[in-house]
């Protein structure tokens, strides 16, 4: 699919894109609107990363995937991912279609929604047309927007109803194989009053992939909801991700979110929540490992408007080789929050002499009556450090991952999930040893 | 291994930044002898002892040193390690983020070898078992490397290391600073229980008091960058109570630190 100065892609791909999936009016509306604005709008601007050469837009807009009998066809180093007992949720989307959904009768009768966006619109439209990119991501924020509203394929929509609570976590896997694809989940999490959930959202390719990956993350706390959320990216080197993910939190919510930016290839990561409601906490979780050439920019962002408003904003980043990250804190609070609280801590560390990093801790503080506080690090490894640890036997390798999983300690030890944690862990230990 | 550890060490010379700092220490070490280090602040001694182990910023410029019979400087510090070298440090690094106990772990195991690493079982009872004898919380096990130690603590935790290490050459820098009189008596039965064949001792202090419960076969005096003087434990006792001036009167030196020429 080539670029068209007119029209970035075709309004008769994206018309066929929605009415294969029989998605409402609006929907198919909403999409052909933001194709047009998509041609209009810029880039995001990114502090310190240059993308205006990153393939955003060469792709093919949609492929479509036959449905898996059983999640067992999916290849291991997919399949691993997710955990597919007879009680789990799992959510399986290869390229543009969902391919495995699996959710318990018992859920379903306590009116848990756990199913892809298409059907969720056609079921439940009023529900998707109210937060489906509206009060969290704008279609109009920049190109990037705009081109996922336009092309957006697959994806998930998870509604816990008022006061339900569910234990296990709800697992979603979205997969991008094959040459030439484009990835563009748009995943919508929705918990009301007192509901109490966690997900965790995996986001994988082939090793050889050179999908461009689209993906969008909106959720919808209601008040006293508690939901852990978890996003874990692991695509291969020749691709290109762009993932924003917006999150509202009502009043004495709480939300804890983990970002694991684990990709081989150029990626756009933005974390943006608002504390909207009184009272609420968040938290902020992030971690990356960068390699090769790889370029990355990551901003954990917290806007404060209800008063009481508690965040905490932990990042790590980890390069090696010749890897570069922008690592941005951004803790904003609003005229009003009073007594709000945010605090940030980024760290870089670099392990060869190449590798690059940048920690910007921001705040941004429009009330007086409130806490903030940042930290933030960008070092080598000390050689102090690794002389001690070798002096005790440690071989050159043994002592850096000693000294690199301290680093990352801070994230990864308080990850709500241990499955998730040694999925983390062994990722890092792949790009260490490769 | 069965035969007796030996650490030779033939005129080393050592530079920091450009500046010549050992100018030709002769030293020989066997299993089961302690030999005692002192000398006034500046004259070498933690030179000599991050050289042996490989400090990167200590840079042998010449001289020889071996440990059974293979070359030392040839080995990264990692190989010095696994062959028996032990270096407790004046001032350990702070880890963070590593607990103590992990850390320990890894480096038995680095120590046994691929394939023959100690069970996890194991592993615990034998550092609670050591952390008891240095009357050591246990709290110890799973804090942070060194992180917020006090002086004395990091250096408890060093003799934890080389009670858990049991290696062949054992070079203690300062151990004693820092410790109180308690902390100093448990070190010394740490020590005095490895007296055996199988470990030779390299100790550097200021001070007899550690020497009193700890009685050395060898003390060396180090001024100017070279071991000036080698007696045996009465050299300690009289260098307590008089100082290093009649040293220094008898061999003619007048600044007895490294950096001045010879
Ligand atoms: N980075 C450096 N640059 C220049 N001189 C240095 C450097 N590091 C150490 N030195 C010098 O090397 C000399 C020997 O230092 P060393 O630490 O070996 O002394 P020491 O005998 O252990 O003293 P102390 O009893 O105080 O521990 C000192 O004069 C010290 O100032
Ligand atoms: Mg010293």
């Amino acid at each position: 699919m080539s670029v068209n100065t007119e029209q970035l892609f075709d309004r008769q791909i994206v018309t066929q894109i929605s009415q294969s999936q029989e998605e409402p009016t609006w929907m198919l509306q909403k999409r052909l609107a933001a194709l047009d604005e998509a041609a209009k709008l810029s880039l995001p601007k990114l502090e310190k990363t240059r993308i205006d050469r990153w393939n955003f837009t060469s792709f093919d807009p949609y492929r479509g995937e036959e449905a898996l009998t059983t999640i067992d066809t999916l290849p291991e180093n997919v399949r691993q991912f997710v955990s597919a007992e007879k009680e789990d949720h799992v959510f399986v989307q290869k390229n543009s279609s969902p391919v495995y959904q699996q959710l318990s009768a018992d859920l379903k009768e306590k009116g848990v929604i756990f199913t892809d966006i298409a059907t969720a619109a056609r079921e439940h439209g009023d529900l998707v047309q109210k937060h489906f990119m509206t009060d969290g991501i704008n279609p109009n924020e920049h190109r990037l927007a705009a081109l996922h509203t336009a092309l957006f394929s697959g994806g998930l929509l998870l509604y816990v109803p008022k006061n339900v609570a569910v234990e296990l976590p709800f697992q979603a896997l979205f997969w991008a194989s094959g040459k030439g694809v484009g990835n563009f989940p748009h995943v919508l999490v929705v918990l009301e009053t007192g509901a109490n959930a966690s997900i965790i959202a995996n986001f994988v390719s082939d090793e050889d992939s050179d999908a461009v990956v689209n993906g969008a993350f909106e959720v919808f706390l209601g008040d006293n909801a508690r939901l852990s959320v978890a996003s874990l990216h692991t695509h291969g080197e020749e691709t290109t991700e762009v993932a924003y993910r917006r999150t509202v939190v009502g009043r004495d919510a709480h939300l804890d979110w983990t970002v694991g930016d684990l990709n081989g290839g150029r990626t756009i990561s933005d974390n943006t929540t608002h504390m909207q409601g009184s009272g609420s906490n968040g938290e902020i979780k992030a971690i990356t490992v960068g390699a090769g050439e790889q370029r990355s920019n990551i901003t954990s962002t917290f806007h404060h408007w209800g008063t009481h408003t508690e965040t905490n904003i932990v990042a790590r980043g980890v390069m090696l080789d010749a890897a570069q990250t922008i690592l941005n804190g951004v803790t904003k609070i609003e005229k009003g929050a009073t007594k709000a609280n945010g605090v940030q801590a980024e760290k870089v560390l670099m392990l060869s002499p190449e590798a690059r990093g940048d920690a910007n801790p921001i705040l941004l503080i429009d009330e007086n009556d409130v806490q903030a506080g940042h930290a933030a690090s960008v070092g080598k490894i000390d050689p102090i450090q690794m002389f001690y640890l070798m002096s005790r036997g440690l071989s050159r390798r043994q002592a850096e991952r000693l000294v690199i999983f301290g680093f990352v300690g801070p994230v990864l030890d308080t990850i709500p999930f241990d499955s998730l944690r040694e999925r983390i862990t062994d990722v890092i230990e792949g790009k260490l040893s490769s | 291994m069965s035969t007796v550890p030996k650490l030779t060490i033939k005129d080393l010379q050592v530079s920091i930044e450009e500046k010549e700092i050992l100018k030709g220490v002769n030293l020989e070490v066997k299993g089961g002898e302690i030999h005692a280090i002192m000398g006034p602040n500046g004259t070498g001694k933690s030179t000599l002892a991050q050289a042996l182990m490989g400090h990167p910023r200590y840079e042998v410029t010449s001289g020889d040193v071996s440990l059974d019979g293979e070359d030392v400087l040839e080995m990264e510090v990692d190989e010095r390690a696994r062959k028996g070298l032990f270096l407790a440090m004046q001032y350990p690094s702070e880890i963070s983020g590593v607990t103590n106990s992990d850390f320990l772990r890894s480096a038995v195991n680095a120590k046994r070898g691929e394939g023959n690493e100690v069970s996890i079982m194991k592993f615990i009872k034998q550092m609670d078992k050591k952390m008891d004898q240095l009357n050591m919380d246990e709290s110890f096990a799973n804090r942070y490397l060194n992180e917020g130690f006090s002086g004395g603590e990091k250096k408890r935790n060093e003799i934890l290391q080389l009670l858990m290490l049991e290696p062949r050459i054992a070079i203690l820098d300062e151990i004693d600073s820092g410790l109180d009189i308690d902390a100093l008596k448990v070190v010394a039965e740490g020590v005095n229980g490895m007296r055996n064949p199988n470990t030779g001792f390299l100790i550097i202090t200021h001070y007899q008091r550690l020497l009193n419960y700890v009685t050395p076969d060898f003390v060396h005096v180090t001024m100017q960058g070279r071991i000036v003087k080698s007696g045996g434990p009465e050299l300690a006792e009289r260098l307590e109570a008089e100082g290093y001036d009649w040293v220094k009167e008898e061999l003619g030196i007048e600044d007895e630190t490294a950096e001045q020429q010879a």
